[in-house]
């Protein structure tokens, strides 16, 4: 057992954690904040994406204890801070890019990260930069949609009729 | 204008802002009070028999609360099938033993051979790996047609072969025959329905839960069913009276048919709990889904069409084995039969048809519904062999597909269903306007400029939805009703709990559902509620499967509401002393015909619940009432697919460069949702044709046990937004449900799959290639090995 700081969404924690304590784990068992899925134990799927000092990372591959001193943001801490959907999840529930649900912590997180570094993606460009990312529901075209939309960009030509 | 309210308006979901900001309530997320964990060890051999298990050892590893074994299980019951098949000779289907754990023998690779509870997962599995195994290992059996081979190994040892059912279907021999002599032209395919693994992003997990305090246990469990689940599990298996068990479904992350069964791991974690006096939790991991979640399709069909001198349809005849896997999981044995047969005539008048079915056993795991489940099975044959003989008699596919077009309604086909309504030539024409058809040779110029040849491929499909009714299902083999019930709780204020028996994991019922009830009445969504999942909350209703949500239980929850309203107007009709039958609801307001007499939804409500002015000797105070519904038929969707493809001739790679749908569901309650369901099942339709595949080596050993080796669709598999269309504008509504509805959750997947493979087959022979026909999924080995065969 050996003790982390880290501040996840805002907030310090300190825990003593197992050396083998997955980062998902340590997340939902020990945090309780379960909004963090796990899809896979082969780290293709990305239900567990969180961002680890503002870049992306698949919880999955990742042992608490490497999280020490970081600044850890879950799709817990993703809501403006009045508790409404940030750009990214209203895009997401204005075009329906979620079904189960499952997927879309995942969903969400990569979407931050591909605007952050490439604030107006090509379609092709989000397709290609979800390729770390399963979803079995929405058959992507509206979580494409979705994450052009939050881009700023028009998608209202490319309905689905 | 689109509406922005009610039947019919594009809503935003309601359920994704927990979804979006990490706050569902899935399986997985529940923990309780103590609970243990249980780690399954899983046979790794395909088949074996099972000399010892040993776990003398192993119970003694810390944290270990105590191993079960098949002997653990010995006189409870097993898992049962939910469907009777009666062979063509007029016997019952060979049904074996299913345990809990195995017994005897292990079946396939999968197949739990003891469960290991301990006070952590990593203890579980730690102790697990110290209990010795004997098992011999024996020959095992993949291939079908081996497997009915004389002296071929016995999956079980206990029944004569592995023949579960030899059933046909559909026009008499005699009369298939003559057909078929008296053809202008034959033309035959031989082709498999690659076997599939459901995947929903969420694998299974099941917590048992036990109180002593009342004798009462409680099952949290990912399922598209939880009264189902109630039914078999406490019934079948281990002998819980139904008022002592408890099955709840939270959120469920995706099912797609696969969580609709009874599962083993449900069984034993339900049982241990109440062995142990402790909660016990299992969540399966991905690896572990991809050997014991029940697979989907895997078929092997050859069938013949029968055409006159006029290009006319006369017979179809199939001939089909299916992979049962090693055991009958809960609904296995329908899905090759019961709704893959009935579905043979497909969009055509042809008169005679004749479906033949054998179901094998093999050790492999089992095979049971997957999205559309024995309906796509039945299109991809019937379109596929249709392309095939357009391009023998070198006419065009479309063409000959529109003259053989049912066209009149109600229409009873050979194989026992009778479509309600339809109008196959209106999705045609909508999908031939959205394609933009007269432009393809234009297009594969472009293409083959590139290098690439290009190809079209079209078809239509039919499916029913919504399974019933349930007298017939019951002549038929069901061993269940196909109703479906809902309560409509009317609370004093005047909001509403609508209580169903459909189960949302993706469906977005918590938002459509509301749009139903909220039209009736004339009040705001925002006023009612929909509750699900948890069988202490809900009338028995019998889940979320075969796109008969909205069809079975939203036509039960309109009676229900119904009854709300007819109730509602007589406590009006005294408040305002008026007679009830001059009593009008209209935007939540219930008046007087020809006054301005009127009163609020919400006065009545009060009124029902304090009763101090209410007609007390005619009705009964309060407001809530139940209804069951039967639907008197299935509904049946249909629609036209197109798609066109690329082929890069040096590589064999396909990509989809444009894609088409057009479909008829009926009434439409949130266009924005249906749009969605559509997305989902063509993705998973283009994923069978051109990525998924799970594959078992000779020995029974699963090859496809991961998303390193099964390829599941991601986003740049899928065709972009500029060349995908999707449309539902045709409708004719369902004739026997109050709502006009049909279902649209399995489409896509259904409609799918041939259109990729017949607009491959279109680009290979424009290059000049020969090729008649290339098995799913159409791989670039595939393709290239087609190509140089
Ligand atoms: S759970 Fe981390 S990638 Fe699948
Ligand atoms: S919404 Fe269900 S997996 Fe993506």
């Amino acid at each position: 057992m050996a003790e982390v700081t880290m501040t996840v969404n805002g907030k310090s924690v300190t825990k003593s954690v197992k050396g083998n304590t997955l980062m998902t784990e340590f997340l939902r068992d020990e945090l309780r904040l379960t909004g963090t899925h796990v899809g896979c134990d082969t780290s293709q799927c990305g239900a567990c994406n969180i961002h680890v000092n503002g870049n992306l990372v698949k919880a999955c591959t990742m042992f608490a204890g490497e999280a020490d001193g970081a600044e850890i943001s879950t799709i817990e801490g993703q809501a403006n801070a009045d508790g409404s959907l940030n750009v990214i999840q209203q895009a997401f529930q204005d075009h329906h890019g979620l079904q189960c649900g499952f997927c879309t912590p995942g969903m969400v997180m990569a979407a931050a990260s591909l605007l952050k570094e490439n604030p107006k993606p090509t379609e092709a460009e989000v397709r290609d930069y979800l390729e770390g990312n399963i979803c079995r529901c929405t058959g992507y075209h509206n979580i494409v949609k979705a994450i052009l939309a939050a881009s700023g960009q028009d998608v209202s030509g490319i309905a689905a009729e | 204008m689109p509406k922005d309210h009610g039947i019919g308006a594009s809503q935003k979901r309601r359920e994704d802002v927990r979804f979006l900001t990490g706050a569902g309530n899935y399986t997985d997320d529940i923990n309780l009070h103590g609970q243990a964990y249980v780690y399954f060890l899983r046979s790794d051999m395909a088949h074996g028999k099972i000399n010892k298990v040993d776990t003398e050892e192993a119970s003694q590893m810390p944290g270990v609360v105590r191993i079960f074994t098949g002997a653990d299980f010995e006189g409870i019951g097993g898992l049962p099938c939910g469907w009777q098949v009666t062979d063509k000779n007029g016997d019952p289907m060979k049904e074996p033993a299913h345990p809990v754990l195995a017994q005897g023998k292990v079946r396939h690779v999968g197949d739990p051979v003891a469960a290991v509870v301990a006070d952590s997962l990593e203890e579980a599995r730690t102790a697990a790996e110290a209990i010795e195994l004997d098992i011999e290992e024996l020959p095992a059996v993949v291939d079908m047609k081996a497997a009915l081979a004389d002296g071929a190994t016995k999956v079980h040892d206990d029944l004569s072969d592995n023949l579960c059912y030899d059933w046909q279907f559909g026009t008499d021999t005699e009369a298939t025959d003559k057909a078929f002599a008296e053809a202008a032209h034959v033309t035959t395919l031989e082709l498999v329905n690659n076997r599939l693994v459901a995947n929903p992003m969420e694998p299974r997990v099941a917590v048992g839960d036990y109180s002593r305090a009342n004798d009462e246990s409680t099952l949290y469990t990912t399922s598209q069913n939880p009264h189902v689940i109630r039914l078999l599990m406490g019934a079948f298996v281990l002998g819980i009276p139904e008022h002592k068990l408890r099955v709840v479904a939270p959120d469920v992350g995706g099912g797609f048919g696969t969580k609709i069964f009874h599962y083993a791991e449900e069984a034993f974690c339900t049982f241990a709990a109440r062995q142990i006096n402790r909660p016990v939790k299992w969540t399966s991991s991905r690896s572990e889904a991809f050997m014991s979640d029940a697979h989907g399709r895997d078929h092997v069909t050859k069938i013949e069409l029968a055409l006159d001198a006029d290009n006319n349809f006369t017979a179809v005849r199939t001939d089909t084995y299916a992979n049962m896997g090693a055991y009958l999981s809960t609904f296995s044995s329908s899905v090759p039969t019961w709704l893959h047969g009935t579905l043979m005539a497909g969009n055509y008048k042809t008169p005679a048809v004749q479906v033949n079915v054998k179901a094998v056993f093999t050790n492999t795991v089992p095979v049971d519904a997957y999205r559309g489940a024995g309906r796509p099975e039945a299109t991809f044959q019937l379109e596929r062999v249709i392309d095939k003989a357009a391009r023998e008699l070198g006419v065009d596919p479309i063409a000959l597909r529109r003259q053989n077009f049912i066209t009149q309604f109600p229409y009873e086909t050979p194989v026992a269903v009778a479509y309600d309504t339809g109008d196959y030539e209106a999705t045609m024409a909508k999908m031939e306007e959205l394609m933009d058809i007269p432009g393809f040779p234009e297009r594969r110029k472009a293409s083959e400029a590139k290098g690439k040849l290009r190809g079209l491929g079209v078809n239509c499909f039919i499916e029913a939805c919504g399974i019933a009714p349930s007298n017939l299902v019951g002549q038929l083999g069901a061993r269940a009703g196909l109703y479906d019930a809902a309560t409509v709780r009317v609370n004093a204020t005047g909001s509403i709990s609508v209580m169903v028996g459909a189960h949302s994991h993706g469906q977005g019922h918590e938002t459509a559902f509301p749009q139903v009830v909220a039209e009736m009445l004339g009040i705001d969504e925002s006023m009612v509620d929909i509750v699900h999942g948890d069988t202490s909350k809900i009338p028995f209703g019998m889940g979320t499967y075969g796109s008969r949500s909205i069809a079975v239980c939203g036509s039960a929850m309109v009676r229900a509401t119904e009854k709300i309203i007819n109730k509602a107007k007589k406590i009006a009709a005294h408040l305002l002393e008026a007679a009830e039958t001059d009593i009008e609801l209209k935007d939540g307001q219930f008046s007087v015909a020809g006054t301005d007499k009127s009163v609020a939804w919400g006065d009545v409500t009060l009124a029902a619940y304090v009763p101090h002015n209410y007609p007390l000797e005619d009705i009964e105070p309060g407001l809530e009432e139940t209804a069951f519904y039967d639907p008197s038929n299935f509904t049946y969707p249909a629609g036209a697919y197109a798609c066109e493809v690329e082929l890069d001739p040096e590589t064999g790679e396909v990509t989809i460069e444009k894609f088409v749908s057009a479909d008829d569901f009926g009434n439409v309650i949130n266009p924005m949702i249906v749009e969605g369901q559509v997305h989902g099942g063509i993705a998973q339709g283009i994923g069978q044709a051109l990525l998924e595949n799970c594959a078992y080596d000779e020995n029974g050993q699963l090859l496809s046990a991961s998303y390193m080796d099964y390829a599941m669709p991601r986003a740049d598999d899928l065709p972009h937004m500029a060349n995908y269309t999707v449309d539902h504008s045709c409708q004719t509504p369902c004739t026997h449900n109050p709502l006009g509805v049909k279902g649209c959750g399995e489409a896509g997947a259904i409609g799918s799959p041939p259109t990729v493979v017949n607009a491959v087959i279109d680009a290979l022979q424009s290059g000049g290639h020969k090729v008649e026909h290339i098995d799913m999924p159409v791989s670039p080995s595939r393709v290239w090995a087609a190509m140089n065969g």
